[in-house]
């Protein structure tokens, strides 16, 4: 017999009707159906397969912790895999499939899985696979990718909407049942600004399913009662299908919203990300039903006791028409009454306490100091094998529900760094009932009873509002603790079936007890070795019993064994929900420079730079790829000029009368002297002797200095600068301010540069009044923009570079494009520029890899030994940093013109094997240079000032390629630097 | 953030011992720890903040110029 709906009774709408189908097959639910409600009203009780040995698998929860109902819902880009039958709200026209099973969960060849299961044992990975160590990544790792693996996700782009948001609250109370209801009432009516979760489609948690009376009203009248007031109270924000997934510092939780089925799609987000910043925090989760283990506990109809109650209450639906109930606590009797209730007959109380059923009132027979041992049936359940005093008897029932007890759910309390301490008397174990911020109220902290929850949520809220300063009436009085002490039987001895622990990753009792003999009875690594909550629901259901079981074999209590670590997330948490807004264009801000749109006019093929796009190439009419257009652009620079974009290079305005002294300490080289209207080029160390950046800087006043340094670096070197002023020499009077995004930059470089510039600029550009490296403040247009203009070169030519206000950037690139037109003046983009410093062999942050030092580069002479300190000085000598081997920077070309080489490539002796410890450097950067007609390249080799001429292996052991080259001078074009005042 | 703030600078020529303590050799603190905050979207003053290492709590913050002057905040 499987599931059905009953005639009355339920939460549900049976005035109107869903359609939707599951495996292709056409069914009927109402509004207030869950998927898993629906499927057993329908009388689906194979919903899918199991992860290893594809046993067929039915529902076994009503909630979020269910391992076993997975399904894949929807159709193309939103398919979406491993979602719980039990969490998703049923919508007009659902498509849900079952998972893990071909060509479907109730015929499914892979079942012969189930006939392997000797072989399929635990660390069955670790033992079976382990030689001949090739097969491992070619046979064994593709066949069980292939063979494992829950749902397949779709491939294409998420078309739904995630939202993020933030909330502050008084107090955050995570869990709508009695206790949680308890604590926002109490402080909702005392003012306090709350925030109640719950993860339920509706609060009342297990109010939802209790029958008879609380506070001698009837159950749902005094629920209503509740929830209407809490609704009244404008300073309580209740957030329904939303789940707390985390604790994190400053009391931030984490929570996810999910829409309600009706309105998701359109424009409405389909989930919310929330961050709540709580005062204080009350976990208000209840505790988890435990299964208990016995042979063929995973059979379909065997589902925990609580979710049949809630199936029952909710849906008016049963798992059949009369189930065996097996149960060490009073939740099965309470399950029996309430079937019995709706007139179905149980077939039995199954009871292995000696003194089980003694207050039991109801029609059904009760089996004390028995217990399960075996399921009949495979594909459903037809009865069950009893055992007392170790008589076995046959029952029949076609589905049976469980109560092993119950784990308080205090994932969220354990999630920085408290441990969970053990519980005799709960038989569970219980988080620190108060940790800053952050209580336990309710069956959450191990309290037993409706009416006590009530009261303990009122205390709790109290408690953590008098923190705060608020004065509290609690909502409930106190009521009597009706705990008694827990029962546990962790397993079955004698089983003959399967007894399953992890029912999602197919974890049995006896593959823990095996882990235990072979020496991995630790949890941490009995959990790796049999992979025991390792699944998507993280053992929610299985974990106890898993501890159980490891402490009855080793001859331990549980307290022994301890537990694994709670980490976020509490549940599996979709990644559009963590994306949330941010993706496609709003995965991150885009930087533009101020020259931007005349790039774009003027053909730009862009290229990502950090956040900024550079203008890279600017091709033209008939140029079919990057390089025709960059060959162009370099040789123009060459012959005539070119207009290049350096507005990213990072920009920083330095004033004050302590700034000499400041640069001098900042930069290795000298910066004293530096006379006014001067640009000087400076290299950056980092204290512990390595280069840190480069870049110029002018003095445009006695107390103001323009220094500029590269892209990447420009905030880090700002932050660098800051330390040093504020923390190290905090007496200087020295004050910094970034400028990269006030000033459009253009390198303006070439024979013909100056002839250009001159149409615009009102200074006299002659080399005796504007010489290299000058640098002033200047105006171009006859006085109508003051600009900046520096004589530096980074390409080896003539070269200025202007900087105008941000805002006319555009405008003077296009007054200078005109002006140059006669001039044979070209655009030309970052890679036109590399091109050109590889042929002057200047460095980039190729070369400054973070281990060179200032002479490794060849700036060695540059490094002041008069300068009584500087960042960087006095590490400089350590002998690592002067050996005679360290790497130094040299050119390199192939001995063939025709031959080209890849950047990264290293650097052979040609008689060496090809082998690391052989190593001689590494070529860092390689541009074909259209001067000279070849490949040309910069590597950092051992000893390589004194190698030029060497012939040498260029090896590229990713490409297996080898290529014939010589080592040479760390420039291509030009060595005596005369085209600078060409 | 920058890490410990205690170590200070040595002078220039202080021996190579000193000054491979203050750039390479830093504890691992696990509990209150003194280190460097820089308040970037803000003032851009560098801060000398205390905190707890493990739970995160912060005991104090003062401005790192100032503590190095000899002043308090």
């Amino acid at each position: 017999m499987t599931g059905f709906r009953l005639p009355r009774g339920g939460r549900i709408d049976r005035s109107r009707s869903l359609r939707f189908t599951f495996d292709g097959r056409s069914m009927e639910g109402h509004p207030g159906d869950t998927l898993a409600s629906a499927l057993l009203a329908n009388g689906m009780s194979i919903v899918g397969r199991s992860f290893k040995y594809h046993r067929p698998r039915g529902i076994l929860t009503a909630g979020s912790s269910e391992p076993n109902a997975l399904v894949t819902l929807g159709e193309g880009a939103r398919i979406e895999p491993n979602t719980r039958a039990t969490m998703v709200e049923l919508t007009d026209g659902l498509v849900a499939r079952s998972q893990n099973c071909w060509p479907s969960a109730a015929f499914d060849i892979g079942a012969v899985n189930g006939l392997l299961a000797p072989f399929l044992s635990a660390g069955f990975y670790y033992k079976t696979f382990m030689w001949p160590a090739p097969l491992w990544e070619k046979l064994y790792e593709p066949l069980i990718r292939k063979a494992a693996g829950l749902g397949r996700a779709s491939k294409e782009p998420d078309p739904d909407r995630y939202e993020k948001s933030w909330a502050h609250a008084d107090l955050l109370v995570i869990g709508a049942g009695p206790a949680g209801l308890a604590a926002a009432l109490t402080a909702g009516r005392a003012g306090a600004r709350v925030i109640l979760l719950d993860e339920d489609t509706e609060p009342g948690g297990s109010l939802l399913h209790k029958t008879g009376e609380v506070h001698g009203r009837a159950t749902s009248e005094f629920l209503a009662g509740v929830v209407g007031e809490l609704s009244s109270l404008p300073n309580v924000r209740l957030l329904t299908r939303t789940t707390a997934v985390g604790w994190y510092d400053d009391n931030v939780f984490g929570a996810v919203e999910r829409a309600p089925a009706d309105v998701s799609g359109g424009h409405a987000p389909r989930e919310r990300l929330w961050r709540i910043v709580a005062r204080e925090a009350i976990l208000a989760t209840g505790a988890e039903e435990r299964p208990l283990v016995f042979g063929g506990n995973d059979r379909p109809g065997v589902m925990m006791a609580g979710a049949v109650s809630r199936f029952l209450a909710c849906h008016a639906v049963t798992p059949g028409r009369n189930p065996l109930i097996f149960t060490t606590n009073e939740a099965g009797y309470r399950t029996a009454s309430a079937l019995e209730a709706a007139g179905i007959a149980v077939a039995g109380i199954v009871d292995p306490r000696p003194d089980g059923g003694a207050g039991w009132r109801g029609r059904a027979p009760v089996h004390a100091n028995t217990v399960v041992a075996d399921v009949l049936g495979g594909r459903g359940v037809r009865g069950a094998i009893l055992e007392s005093g170790g008589r076995r008897f046959k029952v029949a029932a076609d589905a049976l529900a469980m109560s092993g007890g119950f784990s308080p759910r205090i994932h969220l309390a354990c999630q920085r760094g408290s441990r969970p301490v053990w519980s005799e008397a709960h038989g569970a174990f219980l988080a620190p009932e108060r940790q800053k911020g952050f209580a336990i109220s309710g069956s959450a902290a191990g309290i037993d009873g409706v009416e006590a929850a009530l009261h303990d949520g009122s205390r709790k809220a109290a408690l953590a509002l008098a923190e705060l300063g608020f004065a509290t009436k609690a909502a409930f009085e106190p009521a009597p603790e009706t705990m008694s002490k827990a029962f546990t039987l962790w397993r079955v001895a004698g089983a003959k079936g399967a007894a399953f622990v992890d029912f999602q990753n197919d974890v049995k009792a006896d593959d823990l007890l095996l882990a235990e003999r072979e020496g991995y009875g630790h949890v941490e690594l009995a959990k790796r070795y049999t992979t025991v909550g390792m699944a998507t629901d993280q053992g929610k259901t299985g974990n106890l019993n898993a501890i159980g079981i490891l402490a009855e074999a080793r001859g331990v209590t549980p307290a022994e064994i301890g537990t694994t670590t709670f980490r976020p997330f509490y549940v599996p948490v979709s990644f559009g929900a963590l994306a949330g807004p941010a993706r496609g264009r709003q995965f991150q801000p885009v930087r533009r420079s101020p020259l931007h749109g005349w790039a774009e006019k003027n053909g730009a093929v862009f290229v990502e730079s950090g956040l900024w796009y550079r203008s890279s190439w600017f091709p033209r009419a008939g140029e079919t790829n990057w390089r025709e257009s960059v060959d162009r652009e370099v040789l123009n620079v060459r012959t005539n000029a070119g207009l290049c974009d350096v507005s990213t290079l990072g920009k920083i305005e330095i004033f004050g009368k302590d700034a000499t002294t400041f640069l001098d300490r900042i930069y290795c080289n000298a910066f004293a002297k530096l006379p006014v209207g001067r640009a000087r080029y400076g290299i950056m160390l980092r204290e512990d002797g390595f280069v840190y950046d480069d870049g110029t800087t002018s003095r445009l006043a006695e107390d103001h200095f323009f220094m500029t340094t590269t892209t990447a670096l420009a905030a880090g070197v700002l932050s660098h600068l800051e330390f040093c002023a504020q923390t190290l020499w905090p007496d200087l009077d020295v004050r910094f301010a970034s400028s990269t995004d006030q000033w459009a930059q253009m390198a303006i470089a070439g024979p013909k540069s100056r002839a250009i510039l001159a149409e615009i600029v009102d200074t006299d550009l002659s080399d005796e009044a504007f010489p290299f490296m000058a640098a002033r403040e200047i105006t171009l247009f006859g006085g109508r923009i003051a600009a900046r203009l520096f004589r530096i070169s980074f390409s080896g030519e003539r070269a200025y570079e202007l900087a105008v206000p941000a805002g006319y950037g555009e405008a003077v690139a296009d007054a200078l494009m005109e002006a140059g037109a006669p001039h044979g003046l070209c655009a030309y983009g970052a890679e036109a520029l590399g091109v050109l410093r590889i042929e002057k062999g200047h460095v980039t942050h190729n070369e400054i890899n973070g281990t060179v030092t200032a002479d490794d580069l060849g700036f060695g002479r540059m490094v002041s030994g008069t300068k009584p300190d500087f960042i960087g000085r006095a590490m400089l000598k350590r002998e690592g940093l002067v050996a005679a081997d360290r790497p130094q920077l040299v050119g390199i070309r192939p001995v063939d013109p025709k031959e080209g080489f890849k950047a990264g490539s290293h650097i052979l002796r040609p008689q060496d094997a090809t082998a690391l410890e052989n190593d001689q450097g590494y070529v860092t950067s390689v541009a074909y240079s259209p001067h000279l007609g070849h490949a040309i390249g910069l590597a950092l080799v051992k000893g390589g000032r004194a190698r030029h001429g060497e012939r040498v292996v260029i090896w590229n052991a990713l490409g297996e390629s080898y290529v014939e080259g010589e080592i040479c001078a760390p420039c291509f074009v030009d060595p005596a630097n005369e085209r600078l005042h060409a | 953030m920058k890490g410990d703030a205690s170590p200070v600078r040595p002078e220039p020529d202080a021996p190579v011992a000193d000054w491979h303590s203050y750039v390479h050799l830093r504890a691992n603190t696990k509990g209150r720890h003194r280190e460097f905050w820089h308040h970037v979207s803000g003032c851009r003053r560098w801060l000398v903040a205390e905190r707890d290492t493990v739970s995160h709590e912060v005991f104090s913050v003062v401005d790192a110029a100032s503590l190095k002057r000899g002043g308090g905040t």
